[in-house]
C-alpha cells in the first residue's frame, strides 16, 4: 500500500493532492501491466476503472468498419487514461490499446465514486482535475478538426 | 511596432544587386511528400560560396513563370549548396516541381531576419514545427547540433496531418537516435503501422524536457498552429520575449520596398519573417491583420 501511495503522490496528475486523499485513492488502486498490443479499454464496455500511466504509451482509437482502427490520441507516462468512469452511463466511448509495454495504476471507478459521494471535498478535488483533462481533450480535438497544418503555403 | 529584434539582418537587402536573380543549377531533387520537394542548387556562375542565417528565405524565379519566396532549408555550414523545400500550391511552384536535374532557377537573397541562434546560446531550445513549418527550422537544428556544446537541452516537437506528410524522414530517424536532441513527433490522423503519438503538436509541449525559465522557443507553422502553440509554451513558463515565431505574408520584392508583405508597421521580408512574440503579439491577435 505504501508503494502505491508513493507512486500516486509522484504522478503529475495528483500533484498537490492532500495526503489523506492519496490514502483514500490508494484504497481503490492496484498496479497493472499491459503487454504491447493488449487492449486496456473496449468501446461500449463498462467503464469500471481509470489509469494513471507510469510507463509506456497507450493509443485511444475507434474501429471504423472496412478500414480498421483509427487512432484518436495517444497517452504517455504522467498522463491519465479514461474519464467515462465518472459520468453515466459509465461506458467506454473508445478502445484503448498499449503500443508498448505499459505500467499503470488502475483506480476502481465505482470505489472512488462512492468515496467521492461520502466526502465531497475529495469529490470536488477529483472533479476539478478531471474537468481539466476533459477540457484539454476537447481543445485538442478541436485543433485536430481545424486541420492546423493545412494552410501553410510556401515556407 | 515598438522594436524589432535585431539579430541576423538579411544580406540580400543591402546588396547592390538585391533585385537581380542569379542563375542556379538544380543538382538534386528530393521528393519529401506527395506535394512537397526539396531542391539542391549550385550557382551557375560567379562565386561558388555563400552563407545564410537559419530562418532566412530566397526569392526563387522560375524563368518565364514567376517568382516565389521560399525558406532556405539546408545546412548553413554547407556553403556550396543551397537547399529549399517547396510545397506545390500554385503555378510557380507547380512549374518548379517539373524542373529536372541540370535545370536552372533564378535566385535572389538571402533575405530577412532569421532565428536567434546566437541569442539562444546557453539556453535550452525548444523547436515547435507544424507541417512544412519544419523547413525553415531545419537549418536551426543543423546549427544547434554542429555547435552542440553551446546550448542546453534541445527539444524538437513536430506535428503533421498524417505520417505520410512528415518531412525529412531520414533526418527525423537520425535525430530520434541522437542523445543530443529530444525529437518527438505527432500526427493528427494515423492508421496502420504508425506507432508514434497521435494528437496536435501542442499536446507534446507539457511532456517535453526543457527548463522553461531558461528556454528559447522557436515556432513555425501555419499562423493558427502558432496561435495555439504560444499559450502552451506560456503555460510551461516560457517568457514572451523568449518565444520566436515566423510570420508569412505575400513577399514580393524581398527588400521592404514594394509593401506587399506589410504587417502593421513592419515588412515581413525585411523585418521578419522571424519575430519575437512580445513584439508581434498585438498584431498576432488582430483579425484584420
Amino acid at each position: 500500500m505504501e508503494n502505491l501511495e508513493r507512486a500516486l503522490t509522484e504522478h503529475p496528475f495528483l500533484a498537490g493532492v492532500e495526503e489523506k486523499y492519496i490514502k483514500l485513492l490508494a484504497g481503490c488502486a492496484s498496479n497493472v501491466v499491459f503487454k504491447s498490443g493488449e487492449f486496456i479499454l473496449r468501446e461500449g464496455k463498462e467503464a469500471d476503472s481509470f489509469y494513471f500511466i507510469r510507463h509506456g504509451k497507450v493509443q485511444a482509437e475507434t474501429f471504423v468498419p472496412q478500414k480498421g482502427p483509427l487512432a484518436i490520441h495517444t497517452r504517455e507516462a504522467g498522463e491519465v487514461l479514461g474519464w467515462s468512469w465518472l459520468v453515466p452511463p459509465y461506458k467506454w466511448h473508445l478502445d484503448a490499446r498499449a503500443l508498448e509495454l505499459t505500467r499503470a495504476i488502475a483506480i476502481d471507478g465505482k470505489c472512488l465514486r462512492e468515496k467521492c459521494e461520502e466526502d465531497h471535498d475529495l469529490g470536488y478535488e477529483v472533479m476539478k482535475r478531471f474537468a481539466l483533462v476533459i477540457v484539454q481533450r476537447l481543445e485538442a480535438t478541436r485543433l485536430q478538426l481545424m486541420d492546423i497544418y493545412g494552410g501553410h503555403s510556401q515556407k | 511596432m515598438a522594436a524589432i529584434h535585431k539579430n541576423n539582418a538579411g544580406a540580400g537587402g543591402s546588396h547592390p544587386d538585391a533585385m537581380t536573380a542569379r542563375p542556379f543549377s538544380i543538382r538534386r531533387t528530393i521528393r519529401e511528400t506527395d506535394d512537397t520537394f526539396s531542391m539542391e542548387l549550385t550557382p551557375c556562375e560567379g562565386t561558388k560560396s555563400f552563407s545564410f542565417t537559419p530562418g532566412q528565405f530566397d526569392m526563387l524565379y522560375v524563368y518565364g513563370v514567376g517568382e516565389v519566396p521560399i525558406s532556405i532549408s539546408g545546412d548553413p555550414s554547407e556553403t556550396g549548396t543551397l537547399v529549399h523545400t517547396t510545397r506545390e500550391v500554385g503555378a510557380v511552384t507547380g512549374a518548379m516541381k517539373k524542373l529536372r536535374v541540370g535545370g536552372t532557377l533564378g535566385v535572389r537573397g538571402p533575405y530577412g531576419k532569421g532565428w536567434p541562434v546566437k541569442e539562444a546560446e546557453g539556453y535550452d531550445v525548444v523547436i515547435v514545427a507544424g507541417g512544412i513549418g519544419l523547413a525553415p527550422l531545419r537549418p536551426v537544428i543543423y546549427h544547434l547540433l554542429t555547435h552542440r556544446e553551446k546550448y542546453g537541452k534541445i527539444a524538437l516537437l513536430y506535428g503533421s496531418r498524417c505520417p505520410e506528410e512528415l518531412l525529412y524522414l531520414k533526418n527525423l530517424d537520425k535525430w530520434q537516435s541522437l542523445p543530443d536532441i529530444e525529437t518527438r513527433l505527432t500526427v493528427d490522423r494515423a492508421t496502420g503501422r504508425w506507432r508514434g503519438n497521435v494528437g496536435v503538436v501542442t499536446t507534446l509541449i507539457p511532456g517535453a524536457s526543457f527548463d522553461a525559465p531558461h528556454t528559447m522557443a522557436m515556432v513555425c507553422g501555419p499562423e493558427i498552429m502558432m496561435r495555439f502553440t504560444v499559450p502552451e509554451l506560456q503555460k510551461r513558463g516560457v517568457a514572451d520575449e523568449k518565444i520566436f515565431i515566423s510570420m508569412e505574408r505575400n513577399m514580393k520584392c524581398g527588400v521592404g520596398l514594394c509593401g506587399h508583405c506589410q504587417l502593421g508597421a513592419s515588412f515581413v521580408c525585411k523585418d521578419g519573417p522571424v519575430y519575437r512574440y512580445d513584439e508581434m503579439k498585438d498584431i498576432f491577435a488582430k483579425r484584420e491583420m
